[in-house]
């Protein structure tokens, strides 16, 4: 769980960054698109680089997954009784960890219909000109209210996945709980409001 | 003061169980959550019915016998074990419920009686040192750092009571296995063990049925000793560490 949340961690900084390019308008953020196809050249081919790191991707996303699935089911049995009390006190973020996944897993799959290969996106998609694409789908009520609410649920993932990695991983002690506490909840505040900038300044007509 | 009581009653571990409830009268705020039973126990006995059976023994906090879930909470509101809980916790005329832990790794053996031979399986796999048996050894021919010492004994504080794993919305046995692994670990004399150690009573653990750690920090909260929640990542390294080492030959 932990090595392979830390790869799609790693991904999203960088995924995050490059969407901020957004923001220094249409030429530049279309040359970053492009730059991604032909990332690794002249060494590698075209979209060879990209097609890397999909597949490591998968691979992760799918390592991740199988893992949840394996720790729930043993968790489960490990409590075949429910306590007839019942109260509530780990915090929001752990407590949504499973469903939030699979929130995040539903996303995934309607985020790469909607603008990699455009199958369900809303207006004409077209291949080389995501900025356009993006805007297109930040236009549709729904597509901002599915992205953004994906986007706090990443938030809420990271902020108890990220410390908890650092657990498993036998990173963690005493005196740096307060640091690895901080980082986790910098990343989520960082990726969450980073991702949601960009649907919000459609919606204000920042980027048109 | 007057409580009503909501008891979990089970004849035995094959048959069902069901909340009962009881009324207690004449209860002071300084007696204990146990005592407390005995009361209602006595009462019990008078009209002829069956007490309600419950763990217990030093009554002095330190022994890790007693292990009720009182309303929800294991060993109840206080961060302390159930025989330091005392009913000035409570209000004149509250409702209590009371439960056993609840794990499949701890059976229920009877109402309130859960078996914990679990642990005992975990610590046998590797939870002791082996040193000479004899006379006491002189206590400075083997130097220990204090920093070492101090961990040491912060772990050996567990009780092995079970309260981590009756609080872990998993069932896991984590904290209790990180405590028994670090308090030898960090210390010359369990040194000669350290990976065997960590390796055969993690395997354990996971042969008992305990859940899986998600790090929801109910363990530490819950524990009467204070066993601190970063102890699993401590393990969590020395089972990392001893995983490379055993595959390095």
């Amino acid at each position: 769980m932990a090595v392979s949340g830390l790869i799609m961690l790693g991904y999203l900084v960088a995924h995050v960054a490059g969407n901020l390019k957004v923001f220094f308008g249409p030429e530049e953020f279309n040359a970053y698109g492009h730059w991604l196809r032909v990332m690794g050249a002249p060494v590698l081919h075209h979209e060879w680089a990209l097609w890397l790191v999909r597949i490591v991707l998968v691979a992760a996303v799918v390592a991740h997954a199988v893992s949840a699935y394996q720790l729930s089911r043993r968790d489960l049995k490990a409590r075949p009784t429910a306590y007839v009390h019942r109260r509530r006190r780990a915090s929001y973020a752990t407590r949504t960890m499973r469903w939030g996944g699979i929130v995040l897993a539903l996303f995934i799959v309607w985020h790469v219909l909607d603008l990699t290969t455009g199958t369900v996106h809303p207006g004409g998609f077209e291949e080389g000109r995501p900025y356009q694409n993006v805007v297109d789908t930040f236009s549709t009520w729904y597509g901002n209210v599915v992205y953004i609410v994906a986007m706090l649920a990443v938030g809420l993932h990271v902020r108890h996945g990220f410390w908890s990695a650092a657990q498993t991983l036998g990173v963690g002690n005493a005196r740096r709980e307060r640091l690895l506490r901080a980082l986790a909840n910098t990343l989520a505040l960082v990726l969450t409001a980073g991702f949601v900038s960009v649907p919000v300044a459609v919606m204000t007509g920042v980027v048109s | 003061m007057r409580l009503n009581l909501r008891v979990w009653r089970q004849k035995n571990g094959a048959a069902e169980g069901a909340m009962a409830t009881y009324e207690v009268d004449g209860i002071s705020a300084d007696m204990s959550f146990l005592e407390m039973l005995d009361t209602l126990n006595e009462d019990l006995i008078l009209r002829g019915e069956d007490p309600v059976a419950f763990d217990h023994d030093c009554r002095e906090g330190i022994c890790g016998a007693c292990s009720l879930v009182i309303n929800g909470d294991a060993h109840g509101p206080e961060r302390t074990t159930t025989c330091q809980l005392h009913m000035r916790s409570f209000r004149d005329g509250d409702t209590i419920d009371v439960e056993p832990w609840r794990a499949s790794a701890f059976p229920v053996v009877k109402d309130l009686v859960v078996d914990r031979g679990a642990f005992d399986r975990v610590i046998q796999a590797g939870g002791y040192i082996t040193a000479p048996t004899g006379s006491a050894p002189e206590a400075h021919a083997t130097p220990v750092p204090k920093a070492d010492a101090d961990s040491a004994f912060e772990h050996a504080e567990c009780i092995g009571c079970g309260a981590c794993v009756a609080a872990c919305p998993n069932g896991s046995a984590m904290l209790f296995t990180s405590a028994k692994i670090n308090h030898l670990n960090v210390l010359p004399q369990g040194s000669p063990e350290r990976e065997t150690r960590v390796l055969d009573m993690v395997a354990q653990m996971d042969a008992e049925g305990f859940g899986g750690c998600t790090l929801t920090g109910e363990c530490a909260t819950a524990c009467p000793k204070g066993i601190p929640l970063p102890s699993i990542s401590a393990m969590n390294r020395e089972w990392l560490r001893a995983r490379r080492k055993a595959s390095r030959g």
